[in-house]
């Protein structure tokens, strides 16, 4: 679609406006990190564990040492007093490994790093890490998080021989009553599987260490970007106010930057003390290990109904792969999952029990959802397998346990308060679309045929725009400054730091409208801690929902102080701020924006008790989280001979709240599906017995592409939030949310003429071929 | 993902090249399997030459009753080739098959045969096409059908120091059916199993057929009792279904994470199948 013509008057606000950021990504023009290059600037390498568990007898570096071009050679015992990764998270009892920046005398995942080479190039970097002779005695591991608690098991931490690292129970109202009371339980095991995030780009580190200024800058591939410099000027002993972190381009992080790692320690440390400037930039290889992982959860699932469809009451015993050691938030991401275990339906009792696993695997983080896809996944399954013992509609037993339009603010049994909603229009909506009627009815025909042809609905919600501040490790507001320059341009200056979700563009949509200027007059810059005002980083769909109310504010302000330079350059009381002008309202003349700029800057004459310039900043508390929800409707086919599932329609209907930018809330929907996807048929992160991953690269890991897409159909219900002035809710992760449990839905469905009631997720056409032979030899039998 | 140093040449002359080959260097073709594995520092050969310069090695020509493809013929021109397309339509549509469009605008077909992945495509069709690969090294030229050629998982006829200089395949006329069925290994796009089928009918009976398979077990090979099974009869639904399920006879089934040995020898019956019927439906 091409852009519109904009006037200045036009409200670019909800409009198709494309990406302001694209041209640079599109031209191959952008600077990520592996673009930075400095004048002596060193090459760093990391040697990395091929053992998932071994003792380390000895580390021989002299080779490596003895390489012309290699400056340094690290090992733990150097690093020793430098720091740990940095775990944010806090739950009572909470054991939290010492994970070293470089492993002193052992070793509990694949890829833990061991040793770092540093030389002029990052080819005799390499060179110089095959050097490195180490000396291991492997020992025995757990890869699997059940195993990793059964008794007798390796233990991953040998202070710690149960591998539990934490226990969590939650519950709300009164769960075994309604279990005691209900007329139906239907108990179910269900497996999130471990996922690797892959964003495009890698991580990547510069560190460029002063020594005269004792300072620091970390250009890192982050998205967080003042987190980072906080835990790392914290780890290393450096002011702050010294420390300058640049997020350049990201290229991609779905949750996996949003941590900071051991090498944005390490580089900073070597760059100190080397006095260089020093680079590391990840392979895929290593990010297939070396970056956090997602989901990796064993859920225990019992719901209670009664005869009629009303869910009553729901149990669930989480037990969570948290690998090896903690990143910023591992043991807190099961804890989401609890939050969203009730989905959108107003089901009163719930209890909930979590075990933390320690395995000797990559840590699992943030993934795209983040607890939430897991929750959604639970109770949209369990609500179908409660469906089907009732022999009830899918769709009617949603309909009959949503919250109610006039239940909200609705309290949830978890704690929560969900902010606003209509609960039951995506879902209609979504039919209404797909012809839910008359889709049964093909399904009828085509199940005669033998066919197996699926329908799968799944509703689901999702908590976004994290959030108050109390519920968040290190605050969840947002900042936002908005100058306006003596040219009368517009600058805004963001705390969450986007990296491909599009601000540079919605958010000069929220300036360009406010102010009425043109939309290529307004600048939004991001992601450098010397230049923008502290800020939170881009994280659970909160950039918009709490940065751009931050900017929203921001900008109220500036417009009052711009509109008392226009009223004293109109020499008025009464006047109005529209499309770039200040005007008279009672003799209608005007001044523009840029005459407004000249004279806060020139001051020549000042408004009373107003200072000159045109600069606003304002940092915003969010009161609540928001809650998102929507529908989706899959349909697919099974196919008998291979077992291999086609999607045949993808319907998507996403509530979000108002949407500021229809293209870019459409293309966070089609890249959250394919994740979903993704995990619903094809991903996973296979470790075997020993800990090594046996999906460690795209030759076996399967990575959703294009051609694998089905085409989506999208739709929009708008319920806006009462929680912030935009009324936006969020949209990043919705679709990655939303599609695992109507893909699986959709394929359960389709294979339940054979008995089936639940599958596991990847769905690979193995294990469907497997259960169809299987029914085909029973009934010739 | 950096490979080891390595010394490399860029020849311009076969011969060139294949005196550097004698000497113990390590032929490149396009690249596709030997770069990323020498990033993967999984090979590190000291020297490589790379065949890409060498004028006159990369062609698809036609000679009498046959086409000569040079060895350093990307999949694209393969699959492209208008004359492979007309007269050779097998090996065409099987490099369409290939990986994806990067792929095969640097993939080879000599590169692809001499690495001999047992899950590569155009194993499955050379066999099909009783193929013949000439084999030049810096003192010898010798000829070798595919059926020779293929010996095992990455283990081929060539001698150190030889190259696949060209494949010879026969020009089918219409009255040839053929048809390359493949399932994807849907990460990295090779054959779970890949069946290409070649067949000839006279008076109503199948009088010619020949079976490839690639992806199945450690190297491409024709399933021979299949053909036989397969020749004198009408081609009939049933009888298709029964020849299908001979395609693995005598050999083992690979197994990995992405099918078991059970499931692929399933999928191989399956896919041959559909080949057949395909390849059955084209003769003119």
């Amino acid at each position: 679609m091409a852009t519109p013509t904009i006037t200045k008057t036009e409200k670019l606000v909800g409009k198709r406006i494309r990406r302001r950021e694209d041209p640079r990504l599109i031209t191959g023009t952008a600077t990520y990190v592996d673009d930075i290059k400095m004048p002596g600037m060193l090459y760093a390498a990391i040697l990395r564990s091929p053992h998932a568990a071994a003792k380390i007898r000895s580390i021989d570096v002299s080779k490596a040492k003895a390489l012309k071009g290699v400056h340094a050679v690290f090992v733990g015992k150097d690093t020793e007093n430098a720091g740990a990764v940095p775990c944010g998270a806090s739950l009572p009892g909470l054991r939290i490994p010492h994970h070293h920046l470089l492993a002193i005398d052992r070793v509990y995942l694949v890829g833990h790093p061991v040793a770092v080479v540093v030389a002029t190039d990052r080819y005799i970097a390499r060179d110089g890490a095959d050097l490195i002779e180490v000396d291991y005695e492997p020992t025995q591991a757990v890869a699997d998080p059940e195993k990793a608690l059964a008794p007798g098991a390796p233990a991953v931490h040998p202070q710690w021989p149960d591998n539990t690292a934490f226990t969590f129970h939650q519950e709300g109202g009164d769960v075994n009553k309604a279990f005691a009371e209900a007329d139906v339980i239907v108990k179910q095991r269900i497996v999130s599987q471990r996922l690797i995030p892959n964003s495009m780009e890698t991580r990547g580190v510069v560190a460029d260490w002063r020594s005269a200024e004792r300072s620091m800058t970390l250009y890192t591939s982050t998205q967080a970007p003042h987190l980072v410099r906080s835990l790392v000027a914290q780890i290393l002993g450096i002011d702050d106010n010294r420390f300058r972190v640049v997020a350049p381009e990201v290229g991609g992080g779905f949750g996996a930057k949003i941590q900071t790692y051991a090498e944005e320690i390490l580089m900073a440390y070597i760059s100190m003390k080397l006095q260089k400037p020093v680079k590391w930039i990840e392979s895929r290889r290593e990010n297939f290990t070396c970056t956090i992982q997602g989901r990796g959860h064993v859920d225990f699932y019992e719901i209670a109904a009664k005869r009629d469809g009303t869910i009553t009451g729901i149990k669930l015993k989480i037990i969570q792969d948290l690998g090896s050691y903690f990143t910023i938030l591992t043991p807190a991401i099961p804890t989401l999952s609890v939050l969203m275990m009730p989905g959108l339906y107003r089901i009163p009792n719930i209890s909930a029990d979590i075990v933390g696993a320690f395995t000797n695997c990559t840590p699992t983080d943030a993934y795209r959802g983040a607890g939430r896809p897991e929750a959604t996944h639970g109770v949209e399954r369990m609500v179908d397998m409660m469906a089907a013992e009732l022999k009830m509609d899918p769709a009617e037993i949603r309909f009959k346990n949503f919250v109610r339009n006039e239940e909200f603010p609705f309290p949830t049994a978890t704690g929560l308060v969900y902010d606003s909603g209509d609960y039951s229009a995506p879902l209609k909506k979504a039919m209404e679309m797909g012809g839910y009627e008359k889709l049964r009815k093909e399904q009828d025909e085509a199940r005669k045929q033998g066919k197996l042809m699926g329908i799968g609905l799944a509703a689901y919600g999702e908590i976004c725009a994290f959030g108050p501040s109390p519920a968040t490790p290190a605050g969840g507001w947002e900042s936002a400054t908005v100058k306006i320059e003596p040219s009368g341009k517009v600058t805004v200056l963001t705390g969450i730091s986007p990296h491909g979700q599009g601000e540079e563009t919605t958010f000069a949509q929220i300036a360009a409208d406010e102010l009425g200027v043109d939309i290529d007059d307004v600048l939004v810059a991001h992601g450098d801690t010397s230049l923008v005002p502290y800020g939170i980083g881009t994280f659970g769909s909160r950039s918009t929902a709490v940065g751009g109310t931050a900017l929203y504010f921001a900008l109220q302000e500036l417009k009052a102080k711009a509109k008392k330079f226009g009223a004293m350059l109109l020499e008025s009381e009464d006047v109005t701020l529209a499309g770039g002008q200040c005007v008279d309202n009672k003799t209608g003349k005007s001044v523009s924006f840029k005459e407004i700029a000249g004279a806060a800057y020139r001051a020549m004459k000042l408004p009373p008790n107003t200072e000159p310039g045109l600069v606003s900043t304002h940092f915003w508390e969010p009161p609540n989280f928001t809650f998102p929800f929507g529908a989706h409707l899959v349909v697919t086919e099974v196919d008998r001979d291979t077992g291999g599932v086609a999607i045949k329609r993808y319907i998507a209907v996403d509530d979000c709240g108002n949407i500021l930018n229809p293209l870019i809330v459409d293309g966070q929907v089609h890249g959250g599906v394919a994740q979903g996807i993704g995990q619903a048929l094809w991903e996973q992160a296979v470790y075997d017995d020993n800990g090594q991953l046996v999906t460690g690269e795209f030759m076996d890991y399967t990575m959703p592409r294009a051609h694998m897409m089905p085409w989506i159909e999208s739709g929009h219900t708008v319920t806006p939030t009462p929680v912030n002035p935009l009324g936006v809710k969020g949209v990043g992760e919705a679709g990655t949310i939303g599609a695992s449990p109507a893909v699986v839905n959709s394929v359960v469905d389709a294979l339940s003429p054979l008995g089936v009631r639940h599958l596991d997720m990847p769905l690979t056409p193995e294990k469907l071929w497997k259960l169809i032979a299987s029914n085909q030899a029973g009934r010739k039998a | 993902m950096i490979p080891q140093q390595f010394e490399y040449s860029a020849p311009k002359t076969l011969d060139e090249a294949l005196g550097l080959l004698a000497e113990g260097a390590k032929p490149l073709a396009g690249g596709m399997s030997l770069i990323p594995m020498m990033k993967l520092r999984l090979a590190n050969p000291d020297h490589l030459v790379d065949l890409g310069r060498i004028k006159d090695l990369s062609y698809v020509r036609e000679q009498g009753s046959v086409i000569h493809i040079g060895a350093t013929t990307t999949h694209h021109e393969v699959e492209s080739s208008a004359l492979l397309r007309g007269k050779c339509p097998l090996l065409a549509e099987t490099a369409s098959h290939i990986g994806d469009v990067q792929v095969r605008n640097m993939g080879t077909i000599g590169g692809s045969v001499a690495h001999a992945d047992p899950a590569a495509d155009y194993p499955a069709a050379l066999q099909a096409l009783e193929a013949k690969l000439v084999l030049k090294g810096s003192k010898s030229e010798r000829t070798v059908s595919a059926d020779k050629f293929f010996v095992d998982t990455f283990t081929t006829a060539l001698e150190p120091g030889e190259i696949v200089r060209e494949a010879i395949v026969p020009v089918d006329d219409a009255g040839t059916g053929t048809s390359y069925q493949k399932v994807l290994q849907p990460a990295s796009g090779f054959a779970i199993v890949g069946v290409a089928v070649r067949v000839r009918k006279q008076g109503g009976k199948v009088s010619m057929a020949r079976i490839g398979v690639t992806g199945l077990s450690n190297r491409a090979f024709r399933a021979t009792a299949a053909e036989k099974a397969l020749e004198g009869r009408a081609g009939t639904p049933a009888e298709i279904q029964a020849v299908a399920e001979l395609v693995g006879q005598g050999v083992e089934a690979n197994s990995d994470l992405h099918a078991s040995a059970e499931y692929r020898l399933h999928l191989a019956h399956v896919y041959a199948a559909k080949a057949l019927a395909v390849a059955l439906g084209r003769i003119a």
